[in-house]
């Protein structure tokens, strides 16, 4: 039974991983939208002036497009040639734009493009960028549960009428029986229910027992109503932007108010697609932008003080006990693990909730299953065993465990 | 090689408490049943155990499935660029203490200094630490600092007591006086400077606990200033001590071990070393090291000092002990041998004997070559006759304010009721000391200043070598920098801050130059300049006369000394520092007087050749107590028994018994000692004649350590576990160990296939990394900073004195001690032991549930949640190096305090809110019932390996550093990647292949740690010449 559920579960995590794998690549390919998500959604927008003025039909407002794609790596360097337009856009807002000197001219294409098609669409942009969840794969295990069930009454019902037509017969034949005894004081039945209701029990309370302190599916109700959706979705703002220390160290971090800031002083209504919470009530996008106002201490058309902010007091959702050394750097810079493997579809996620169970088995399994980026990655250059193996055509891949990523003080010290 | 080494008088005498105790592991046994307990008869019978067993699983499984808690994650509100939470920052800064500085660098995790880490830009210590320097983390977060400022103890604000201070000193009669520890910070001299003009007649005194008043005053009468100077013993190819330990105490350790270290590391190529001659009368960690080593009597400093300036010149030398007189004699020939890379130095007090030490010191063309005049020292500076004419001036009424920082008289000065007696007619008595010490107890006015992690300031250690102060945490008490005070008081309008930058401003080029001076924490010279100074020998005769005068004949003699940790009392309230074993008499949280086995037998009654007797000494926590008696002052404390100490010497270590005010780990540790100095009207003594001991019926435990964890090997003289060997010998026959090993390796596969062949189990592969360790016992000096720490950098829980007693300290580094040789004054070798991480573990084969098993990089690992405690790995260990949490030490259970009676005041102190600030949040905080032991800082070993993946390369030396390697002065640890044929560790074990051994071997556990032997600058041994004559 056990090693059945193994598979099912091996084989989901599979098949998840492969998905999750799809969607990463997707959400975050190297297209006009998600470098434009990237690069520039933070101070832009393609109908609205934010930090940095609306770029509707910006091609068209620059006397050529070297000059702009000059202004897009370095503004200095437009301003500079003395070009009227370029001059004037320097004060635009006092606000600097940043400086993007690593887009190269295929990348600029791409946003340029973006924006074109984008100023050709009539009004904000809609959701659904993502396509949604992997189709569920189906859970048998109600249907093969039911038709056991059906079985068993069927096998009793047949069981019970064999005895009555040994009676009859017997009967006829004249032997005298006993006074039958009913199923329900009958040693055999009682006996296979007690082994039915002791293996059945004991699973449950096993299973039961082992998801102590475990919280899958966990969706606490946040202090402001926070989408993922909107940001990561529909937005494509890099998982990163907020969570940057998934790349340094072992906290993802929530982000600190005057990141949120950073976006919002500009941004201060939802006209996005209607939002729900997870009892399907609807949320009003704007009032939550209030809420975040409340806690910046920032008053719209006033300069924001942050001196003056108070902490959102976030529920943590993921957490990991005490003895257990996880570390995000890891994962997502040496690793190059995509969010989604762990967090779930992030992206279409209105409140966050847990995706994994976080579970030993969990972790170990993938370590099990995962490779690690053996050629890529210099500091691998070391195992030369491995290497030979690999040319050799000896092995073909090195998963986590292979380097030592089951051991117990990989995680716990 | 058949010299009999030995850490117990049982051991030496094979007694049976020893053979008895080396079977166990553990001390006592588990409190388990014995046939005869009345278990049966107790109140709570079998039907009551099932009843409360049934009740608690049910409780169990209904508490467990109520909700899980909410936990909040709360972010920044403005988040400063360069903090990232989890990822620790480093800060230059620097350590300082009553004059004794370190640069250190201070390791930050979510605004939270947890660490320190010697500075590798510093040319003093050069990224080595003290013991004490690494413990200073801790007394940040010590509950006792005072938390506020206060007047006659009730607390005030800053701005009330600056105005009652105004008011005070405004109508003020008689001097303003402000009374100092040594100051090493040019900025703070340039404050006092403007505090002193702003009150005329006001003066600042310098008062060192353990003062080097009489070497300043010695240097004034022959080089006319009345400085220190800065000393190379690197550059010294003969070294004579007279008493002064400078490898623990004396003067600047860090930086002299660092200094001695390069003297002693061999190139076995070519195998030199400098040579240490050592003379004392007290055994400390520097006669330990030294390559001979005599014993006399405190009194006789003088003379042997004057004897050997007489051999020195080739005069006549008048001693009469022979053993001396040969010591002097050898002495003399090797300061001679090298003219101009000789070195003497003295630690005593007395001008006269500094001032012969000197002539020593210009006879043998030290001035200039091994002392230096160019960079003088600038880390003590008091003055005693200063600091008694202070004392006479108060009680005469005529010192109208008192201010202190740092000094404390009320407890170190010799004569304290006559301090307390004047501080009562000072009107205006001010401290700043950090802590409610002896003498702010007394004082009117208390502003506590700040820590030096939460500091700003400077350091001169050295004149032109400047190190930094910069703050790593916000101040967490109302507390305020006492510089800051002096500013406002003598009516500056500017606060410390600003003015320490003005101060640096123009020198270090302006604010990016001052910053990028913090960020180095130093600056310094690129190379040391040496220059010599005209010596003045006009004083030498009289003193040479003085000097001899002091000797006595007959009758015993008292010396104090300081300890590693405690110092002058500096380290009495830091609970690491006090459970840090002495090196030398590996006892923890107290003073005892120290004597010779000779003194043992007339004085205890113990005659330590006796087994019997020696176990009995051994084996039971409780000493005898002896009552000292010099002049009037008396002293009752119990006794230990210390080879090497001089026969007619008592020694006591000063720094104890320190006020409960102070501190829970100070709070009934040891008794004053100070008492028992003296001063003649121009320095403070430290050591007396004429004393009386008598021999009470008291007996007093102390927690002694150099018995526990102890383990025989088959041939019982230790060869297997340590090596050591003499220069001549080494140069004789270089290959000794090797061959040795070798020959005793051959029946199964030699030193090269001893893995594979000596076991019939496949050998496992090592693909990528394989961690390795190596411990040159050369120059290790045993001073103890690894062990502070390692305890810092693992969250080793302190168990106080009296768990101690019972075997059960912590620690997952040990410095073993080793004796060998004449029971009178033997040599010592140190071995710093650790787990060795066996690739063939005997521990891992036997843990019932697997929670010890191997890494493929070579680590034993321990995995707290799994093991249930058993504790047959720590039988198995053929190194007793597994330690087992006997009760919560840590305060991880989830019941609050119920260990309250159970465990020790001071662990319970060490689990309050504030202490735990210490803990390193990236190392799990063990929960009784485990076993636990060194995990080669596991957690640096994955930061080190992330760093160089995520930059994607492979990993180098630089990327891990453990803690006790990087903590160490003398660099005696390397670490690395032992399948890098590049790395230090690869090459340190290539470059001494002949000094390379592995502690116990043969038993084919295959360590990854690896010793070198300690090799002592003595001629080839009796057996090694027969072989060269044959």
């Amino acid at each position: 039974m056990t090693k059945i559920r193994l598979n099912t579960t091996r084989f989901l995590l599979i098949a998840t991983l492969f998905l999750g794998s799809f969607i990463s690549n997707k959400a975050f390919g190297q297209d006009g939208k998600a470098l434009f998500s990237q690069n520039c959604a933070s101070c832009h927008a393609i109908n609205k002036d934010l930090t940095g003025p609306a770029l509707k039909d910006v091609e068209s407002r620059w006397s050529s497009k070297e000059l702009l794609v000059t202004w897009i790596r370095n503004w200095n360097a437009a301003v500079a040639t003395g070009d009227p337009y370029a001059v004037k856009m320097k004060d635009w807002s006092p606000a600097a734009m940043n400086t993007f000197p690593s887009l190269s001219d295929a990348d600029v294409d791409a946003i340029l493009g973006y924006i074109k098609t984008a100023s050709a669409a009539p009004a904000p942009v809609p959701g659904a960028a993502v396509e949604g969840a992997p189709a569920a794969e189906g859970d048998s295990t109600l249907v093969f549960g039911i038709l056991t069930l059906v079985l068993a009454v069927i096998a009793l019902i047949l069981l019970q009428v064999n005895s009555n037509l040994k009676k009859l017969s017997d009967e006829k034949e004249g032997v005298v029986s006993l006074e039958p005894v009913p199923f329900w004081r009958n040693k055999t039945y009682i006996a296979m229910l007690t082994v039915v209701l002791f293996v059945v029990g004991g699973y449950l309370t096993s299973k039961g027992a082992i998801a102590l302190g475990r919280s899958k599916d966990y969706q606490p109700e946040q202090p402001i109503y926070y989408s993922h959706k909107v940001h990561a979705g529909v937005n494509q703002i890099n998982c990163l932007y907020c969570h940057g220390g998934a790349a340094e160290g072992k906290h993802a971090n929530i982000p600190s108010v005057n990141v949120c800031m950073n976006c919002h002083m500009a941004i201060n209504e939802y006209n996005g697609e209607k939002l729900y919470d997870a009892d399907g009530k609807e949320i009003d996008g704007t009032a939550e932008i209030q809420k975040l106002y409340k806690y910046a201490g920032y008053e719209q058309g006033k300069p924001w003080d942050p001196s003056k902010a108070k902490p959102i007091e976030w529920i943590k959702i993921h957490n990991l006990p005490d003895h257990v050394y996880f570390n995000h750097a890891q994962h997502v810079v040496a690793g190059k693990v995509a969010c989604q493997t762990c967090h779930g579809e992030i992206q279409n996620m209105g409140e966050v909730y847990q995706f994994s169970d976080l579970s030993m088995g969990w972790c170990v399994n993938c370590h099990r299953e995962t490779k690690v980026q053996f050629k890529d990655n210099g500091f691998y250059s070391i195992y030369e065993k491995y290497h030979n193996d690999i040319k050799s055509g000896k092995m073909d891949a090195v998963t986590v465990e292979k380097i030592g990523g089951t051991e117990c003080q990989k995680c716990h010290y | 090689m058949e010299k009999k080494y030995w850490q117990s008088f049982g051991a030496l005498n094979q007694s049976d408490a020893y053979q008895k105790d080396v079977q166990n592991e553990f001390k006592e046994d588990i409190p388990a049943l014995s046939e005869d307990s009345n278990l049966l008869e107790a109140k709570t019978p079998r039907r009551d155990f099932l009843k409360y067993l049934g009740f608690s699983t049910a409780a169990a499984a209904v508490a467990a499935s109520c909700e899980m808690p909410v936990k909040k994650a709360i972010p920044f509100v403005n988040k400063p660029e360069n903090i990232t939470p989890g990822v620790a920052n480093y800060y230059a800064t620097t350590y300082v203490q009553d004059g004794d500085v370190v640069s250190v660098l201070a390791k930050v995790r979510d605004g939270r200094p947890i660490k320190i880490e010697g500075n590798d830009l510093s040319s003093i210590n050069g990224g080595g630490t003290s013991a004490r320097a690494q413990a200073s983390v801790l007394d940040l977060y010590d509950t006792a600092r005072l938390r506020f400022p206060s007047i006659e103890g009730k607390e005030v604000t800053f701005e009330a007591v600056d105005k009652a201070v105004a008011e005070a000193m405004s109508g003020l009669t008689g001097s303003v006086v402000l009374l100092t520890s040594s100051i090493v910070s040019p900025s703070t001299k340039a404050v006092i400077a403007q505090f002193l003009a702003k009150y005329p007649g006001s003066k600042h005194v310098t008062y060192d606990a353990v003062s080097y008043s009489g070497m300043l005053d010695a240097n004034l009468a022959t080089y006319g200033k009345r400085v220190l100077p800065s000393y190379h013993f690197e550059k010294a190819k003969t070294i004579v001590s007279l008493g002064a330990d400078f490898l623990g105490t004396w003067l600047s350790p860090v930086e002299f071990s660092k200094q001695y270290a390069a003297g002693k590391r061999i190139n076995e190529k070519d195998p030199s070393m400098s040579k240490h001659i050592h003379f004392e009368s007290v055994a400390t960690i520097t006669g330990s090291n030294a390559d001979e080593k005599y014993t006399h009597r405190p009194s006789e400093t003088g003379a042997i000092a004057a004897a050997l300036l007489a051999a020195v010149r080739g005069e006549a030398v008048n001693v009469a002990d022979e053993k001396l007189k040969k010591g002097i004699a050898a002495a003399a020939k090797a300061l001679n041998d090298q003219k101009g890379a000789a070195l003497v130095v003295c630690g005593s007090n007395d001008p006269s004997v500094q001032i012969v030490v000197n002539a020593i010191n210009e006879a043998v063309g030290a001035n200039g070559t091994t002392i230096n005049w160019a960079h003088t020292s600038n880390i003590r500076s008091g003055n005693d006759a200063e600091m008694a004419q202070l004392v006479k001036d108060m009680n005469a009424g005529s010192v109208g304010a008192l201010l202190v920082y740092g000094a404390n008289p009320a407890y170190n000065w010799y004569d304290v009721p006559s301090f307390v007696a004047g501080l009562k007619k000072v009107k205006v008595s001010i401290s700043f000391n950090t802590k409610l010490d002896e003498t702010t107890e007394l004082c009117r006015f208390s502003l506590p200043d700040h820590h030096y992690l939460e500091s700003w300031g400077d350091a001169e250690p050295k004149t032109n070598y400047f190190s930094f102060i910069q703050p790593t945490i916000h101040p967490l008490f109302k507390t305020r920098q006492w510089q800051d005070s002096l500013l406002k008081w003598s009516g500056a309008t500017v606060d410390y801050v600003s003015f320490l930058k003005q101060f640096w401003g123009a020198k270090v080029g302006g604010e990016a130059g001052w910053n990028a001076a913090l960020e180095k924490g130093v600056w310094q010279p690129e190379a040391a300049s040496v220059s010599s100074t005209a010596f003045n020998g006009a004083a030498v005769a009289a003193a040479v006369d003085t000097a001899r005068a002091a000797a006595k004949k007959d009758g015993l003699e008292v010396v104090l000394y300081q300890k590693v940790g405690i110092g002058e009392g500096q380290g009495a309230s830091n609970p690491w520092l006090q459970e840090l074993p002495d090196p030398v008499s590996r006892a923890t949280w107290d003073n005892y007087f120290v004597i010779s086995p000779a003194l043992a037998k007339t004085l205890l009654g113990i005659d330590l050749s006796n087994g019997g007797q020696a176990d009995a000494y051994e084996v039971n926590p409780p000493k005898k107590v002896i009552e000292v008696k010099v002049g009037n002052q008396t002293l009752s404390l119990p006794t230990l028994i210390i080879p090497g100490t001089d026969p007619n010497t008592i020694a006591v270590a000063v720094g104890y018994g320190r006020s409960a005010k102070t501190g829970k780990a100070a709070e009934g540790a040891g008794k004053n000692a100070y008492p028992l100095a003296s001063f003649n009207g121009t320095f403070v003594a430290y050591h007396a004649a004429n004393a009386t001991a008598t021999l009470t019926k008291d007996k007093y435990p102390v927690a002694l350590t150099q018995t526990h964890f102890r383990y025989d090997t088959e041939q019982g003289n230790r060869t297997e576990v340590m090596k050591e060997l003499t220069l001549g010998d080494f140069k004789k026959h270089p290959s000794e160990i090797y061959d040795e090993r070798a020959k005793e390796l051959e029946p199964w596969g030699g030193i090269e296939k001893f893995e594979s062949d000596g076991t019939i189990y496949p050998v496992f592969d090592r693909p990528g990394i394989k961690w390795g360790m190596s411990v040159d016992l050369n120059t290790c000096t045993g001073c103890g900073a690894c062990v502070v720490a390692c305890n810092a950098e693992n969250n080793i829980p302190v168990v106080g004195k009296t768990e101690v007693m019972r075997g059960h300290e912590m620690h997952w580094l040990r410095i073993d001690k080793y004796y060998s040789g004449d029971l009178d004054n033997p040599q010592v070798v140190f071995q710093p032991l650790m787990c060795q991480h066996c690739d063939n573990a005997p521990c891992e084969n036997v843990c019932p549930v697997a929670a010890t098993n191997h890494s493929s990089e070579g680590l034993n690992q321990m995995t707290y949640n799994r093991c249930i405690g058993t504790r047959y790995c720590a039988n198995n260990c053929p190194y007793k190096v597994r330690r087992f949490n006997w009760s919560d030490y840590t305060g991880s259970d989830s019941f609050a305090n119920n260990q309250e009676g159970i465990i020790s005041d001071v662990t319970m102190d060490m689990q309050d809110d504030l202490t735990r600030m210490v803990l390193n949040p990236d190392v799990t905080v063990r929960s009784r019932g485990v076993i636990e032991k060194c995990s080669f800082c596991v957690q640096r070993l994955q930061e080190g390996k992330l760093k160089a993946k995520k930059e994607s390369r492979p990993l180098e030396d630089s990327d891990v550093k453990v803690a006790c390697q990087q903590a160490c002065p003398t660099n005696a640890i390397v670490f690395g990647n032992a399948n890098n044929k590049e790395s230090a560790i690869t090459m340190t074990r290539m470059d001494n292949k002949l000094r390379t051994f592995f502690s116990l071997e043969m038993l084919h556990v295959l360590p990854n740690v690896n010793y070198m032997a300690k090799v002592r600058n003595l001629p080839a041994s009796e057996k090694h010449k027969a072989e060269a004559h044959s």
